[in-house]
């Protein structure tokens, strides 16, 4: 905060404040300490590589629709990874299923939906003037943006990205002569998700420094709306188990480099190769570790998107959340679980059958929490009066997704029937839906929801509906027919389904279908990119509060400054829920609203909580902007 | 292919031309309307559109699902396959219900109670009952999916019987190959990895008495009905899967950590081939861990036989000593008498007099043996 004045008085800041406002183009814009700023870097950020990652998809999407097309029309992108004939490299297909699966896991899903949103509202919604630390929130998004640039270098070498699929498993990926992706492509994976790693404990240290210290006067954590409960507890999930993929990459990195054998044992390259001096080592070992973060990073995923949900539903059904507590309770139960169901991505690789059915209870048991969260939206949303925003109609998306791939899980999280379904298509619409499109209409709720709190304009209403029924049906049409493709066996990553008699002469048609639904939904995206940037500069000047919400965030100027609030931090004394109160007003009564204000609307024990509002105000723990440096 | 696909991006093209033309005129009356006016057609037209959504989308699921039905999980040949296929029908069936159930109210609800400016939303913050229920219901429910699937788990994954017939089954960029353990002694031999060539390409050892009858193929698994199998499973070089779809056989071949499945084939590929009516059927393996560039061709026949001519087919293989007599420089003296009816007169001559026999070639020292 080197902007700041040691001034103790409020006003005298302020005056002092303006006066340092003139900061340099780079500082306010490039190397940014503000989370305003650092959120839409991630967003900018995430947008473009969700661009690029759904563009691998499609590409080869075309390749498993139409295994006899021509592709000589995609040589000016991909030059010779189009083969003489007009065909798709094989090698090259297997890189860009990796590059799509990372750069949606990783850079689209976990930085720039966690990235964005955390950033951008924890202070906004606790009442904070920043993150605890500025600089090292800077340092976050620019260890991401070199991870970023490392990883999309690694895109254009001559032996291609790394290839083995997104969990990199060695010995595939350990080995540079067995594969041409495990080459310079996969030392440039590692380093790049190694600094990825550091930008997300830089990150998730701040989120949850930030929520337990720098709350407002009476912010109390049972007051706290539900996405900062989301948030929270997503940082605390990355900050436990993003090091062990550290460490599962490091030791990947010995054993690539330094002649270690962490994962190598026994190993004889080739039809008339060498015998590698390794033994010991066990590619199982990778799987534990890499699972020990893979999963919960679903988590890490699914959870803020789960929190903006509770928030937009709750706002745009006028309604309260139903089952507060519940919420919360399901999420560090969800939470807890997540750190302890890894196993079940392992259940045939050869792990202890003992250890699979262990897990397998553990996780059928992460599938209660989720349904109480289900059903606590669906019950919010009964009897409301219902506002369909595009952000509203995006989380009711997002609660069908997570429904119907969650249900799905039940039966791969079952080991008997995961033996027929494991690494089938099956796995692949399953997670696609719970996961990656659940967590897409997420951040895509959450711009619609608040792109007025971060540029002061409203996005377009009507291309949002268009954007939305377009991306909705596209997305079950893509990934419905995909568990039809899975029960029948059909195995992933493979390159074509030409070599095997049960794959031979079934599905194409189903498969073609899949990918034109792809193309279409692919489609459909740019309604969106349009409207953002149109937005951006054309779009209607915001008002205060346009979606009528309880939540601090709206009570900033429309265009917040540095430290948030021009004057004093407003006060917190009650829940972020009270919407369509009995006997109020309106039908929202925001969180720096007292109870003393609002004695027609006020329940028994909340009047009992008038007195303490003095207590409330009192408290002037946490403006940044008032303690001495 | 090609042309619909070139027909429908230009179709895409025009939607979205179109919708960006639209943007100029709708933004264009920008000024006009006040929010709340707003919400009014659009929000009818929304609500409609998820009733719509609903029942379009059960009409879809039911006309898809009666479509691709013939294709689902291909006829089992084992008994547990018929188990875990009864149990996977059964929690869809379950899950179905759910889904169902949730998403019509789901769609329902907004429909329902969409906005309406004479109406408010009710405050209902809480009901611990009704949470309660919903907590102990998928308990319940889930409980007795974990219960039944953990039995059959157990059962599938439980030590293979004793009378089971032993193959090994190794994994390699980009085929399989398999090891039997031969018809004299039925024992699979030890192995190494560090003895592996191209005429050795499994990597038997020949140290033990029990290789010398082994024979391998790269083509096909020849496999007796009604009796337990037990697949011994590596892998030479990256992990690899073994998948036996009609089987529902699915086990890692990890390298370094010899793994295992065993399971009862109970229909013979003859048998198979009258049932489906398909001559030409027949029982494959293929690789469901991605192992590289081949990884979607790593195909190898499965041929399932009565006892009696599988018997037959086996005695007709020659074991790999026979075809390449020079692996006998690793016998050891003493049992080089045993070896000496796999190889070829001269042969043996030649190897007993030869001063290496029991040096490794190349000077390797094998630190351990791995007999499985």
């Amino acid at each position: 905060m080197e902007t700041v004045s040691s001034n103790p008085a409020t006003v005298a800041h302020v005056v002092e404040h303006d006066h340092h406002e003139h900061q340099s183009f780079w500082r306010k814009y490039v190397f940014s300490e503000d989370h305003k700023t650092i959120a839409k870097q991630y967003l900018i950020s995430g947008i473009i590589w969700s661009v690029i990652g759904i563009s691998l998809s499609v590409i080869f999407r075309l390749q498993l629709g139409f295994p006899t097309m021509k592709m000589d029309f995609l040589r000016p992108i991909l030059g010779n990874w189009i083969d003489a004939t007009g065909k798709l490299d094989p090698d090259f297909y297997l890189a860009m299923v990796t590059m799509h699966g990372t750069i949606m896991v990783f850079f689209v899903l976990t930085a720039g939906l966690s990235g964005t949103f955390s950033n951008f509202l924890i202070p906004l919604q606790i009442g904070a003037r920043d993150m605890a630390s500025g600089f090292l929130n800077m340092l976050s998004y620019w260890f991401f943006f070199v991870a970023s640039a490392v990883m999309l270098f690694s895109m254009f070498i001559e032996t291609g990205p790394a290839a083995g699929g997104w969990v990199v498993y060695p010995p595939l990926s350990a080995l540079p002569q067995v594969h041409p992706g495990s080459q310079l492509g996969m030392t440039l994976w590692l380093s790049s998700m190694a600094l990825f790693i550091v930008s997300q404990l830089l990150g998730g240290i701040n989120y949850i420094t930030t929520v337990i210290n720098l709350r407002t006067r009476g912010m109390s954590f049972s007051k706290l709306p539900l996405t900062i409960w989301a948030f929270f507890l997503t940082a605390i999930l990355g900050l436990i188990s993003f090091p062990v993929l550290l460490s599962a990459a490091l030791l990947l990195i010995f054993d690539r480099s330094f002649g270690t054998s962490f994962y190598l044992s026994e190993i004889y390259i080739g039809q008339t190769g060498e015998a590698l001096p390794n033994v010991g080592g066990s590619p199982i070992l990778f799987q534990h570790l890499f699972w020990f973060l893979g999963h919960p990073e679903v988590y890490i995923v699914l959870l803020p998107a789960l929190g903006m949900t509770s928030e937009i539903i709750a706002t745009n059904s006028r309604k309260p959340i139903f089952g507060y507590r519940a919420m919360i309770a399901s999420m560090m139960g969800i939470a807890f679980l997540a750190f302890i169901v890894w196993g079940h991505h392992m259940f045939v690789t050869g792990m202890n059958p003992f250890l699979g059915s262990i897990f397998m209870f553990l996780t059928l048991i992460i599938a209660v929490p989720s349904a109480v969260k289900a059903f606590n939206y669906i019950t919010t949303l009964w009897r409301g009066n219902i506002r369909f925003t595009p952000a509203m109609l995006f989380s009711i998306g997002l609660v069908s997704f997570f429904i119907s791939g969650g249900l799905t899980g039940l039966i791969l999280g079952n080991s008997a029937l995961d033996i027929q379904l494991h690494d089938t298509y099956f796995v692949v619409a399953h997670f696609h839906l719970v996961m990656g499109a659940a967590s897409a209409f997420g951040l895509l709720a959450g711009v619609y929801h608040w792109f007025p709190k971060m540029f002061g304009r409203m996005m377009n209403d009507k291309l949002g509906y268009i954007h939305f029924w377009l991306t909705f049906v596209g997305i079950y049409l893509v990934f419905f027919p995909m568990h039809y493709i899975g029960i029948a066996g059909f195995p992933r990553r493979y390159y074509a389904f030409t070599s095997y008699d049960f794959t031979k002469n079934i599905f194409a048609d189903m498969n073609s279908f899949i990918s034109l639904a792809a193309i279409f939904t692919f489609t459909a995206q740019w309604v969106f990119v349009g409207n953002f940037v149109y937005s951006l500069f054309r779009g209607k000047k915001a008002p205060q509060n346009p979606w009528k919400s309880n939540t601090l965030e709206w009570t900033t100027p429309i265009n917040p400054g540095h430290g948030n609030w021009p004057g004093e931090i407003p006060a917190v004394y009650r829940w972020p829920y009270d919407y369509s109160k009995p006997g109020a007003k309106d039908d929202f009564i925001p969180q720096n609203v007292p109870y003393s204000q609002t004695p027609e609307s006020n329940l028994p024990h909340e009047n009992e909580l008038i007195g303490l509002e003095h207590e409330i105000e009192a408290q002037n723990l946490n403006d940044q902007f008032k303690q001495p440096h | 292919m090609v042309y619909i696909i070139a027909v429908l991006s230009v179709v895409f093209l025009a939607l979205a031309a179109l919708v960006v033309s639209r943007m100029s005129t709708v933004v264009s009356k920008v000024n006009e309307p006040s929010p709340d006016e707003e919400i009014g057609t659009s929000n009818r037209i929304n609500g409609a559109l998820f009733m719509v959504f609903l029942i379009l989308g059960l009409i879809g699921i039911v006309w898809s699902y009666l479509h691709a039905q013939q294709y689902f999980l291909p006829e089992a040949s084992s008994p547990h396959g018929r188990r875990t296929d009864f149990l996977f029908w059964l929690s869809m069936g379950i899950i179905m219900v759910a889904f169902i159930v949730t998403n019509i109210m789901l769609f329902y609800f907004p429909w329902r109670y969409q906005y309406n400016p004479n109406r408010r939303a009710a405050y209902y913050p809480e009901n611990h009952k009704l949470e309660l229920i919903w907590t102990v219901i998928p308990a319940v429910i889930m409980a007795i999916m974990v219960f039944t699937g953990w039995r059959a788990w157990r059962d599938i994954m439980a030590e293979a019987p004793a009378d089971a017939q032993v193959f090994e089954i190794v994994g390699k960029q980009f085929n399989w190959i398999v090891r039997y353990p031969g018809v004299d002694d039925n024992k699979l031999g030890a192995f190494n990895y560090k003895l592996i060539n191209s005429n050795n390409d499994t990597g038997i050892d020949y140290t033990d008495p029990a290789s010398f009858d082994d024979f391998t193929s790269t083509t096909e698994l020849h496999i007796p009905v009604n009796k337990p199998i037990l697949l011994k499973i590596r892998a030479r070089d990256v992990l690899h899967s073994v998948f036996i779809p009609h089987m529902r056989v699915k086990m890692d071949a990890v390298p370094g950590m010899p793994t295992r499945f065993w399971f009862v084939a109970d229909k013979t590929t003859d048998e198979m081939r009258n049932m489906t009516g398909n001559q030409e059927f027949g029982y494959e393996i293929a690789c469901t861990e991605v192992c590289g560039r081949g990884h979607f061709s790593m195909r190898l026949r499965l041929i399932v036989e009565d006892e009696a001519s599988w018997q037959a087919w086996c005695k007709e293989q020659k074991p790999l000593l026979s075809s390449y007599p020079e692996l006998a420089t690793r016998i050891p003296l003493n049992l080089k008498a045993k070896a000496a009816k796999y190889l070829p007169a001269d042969a043996v001559e030649t190897s007993t007099d030869s001063t290496v026999a029991a040096s490794q070639p190349g000077g390797i020292s094998i630190a351990r043996s791995t007999v499985r």
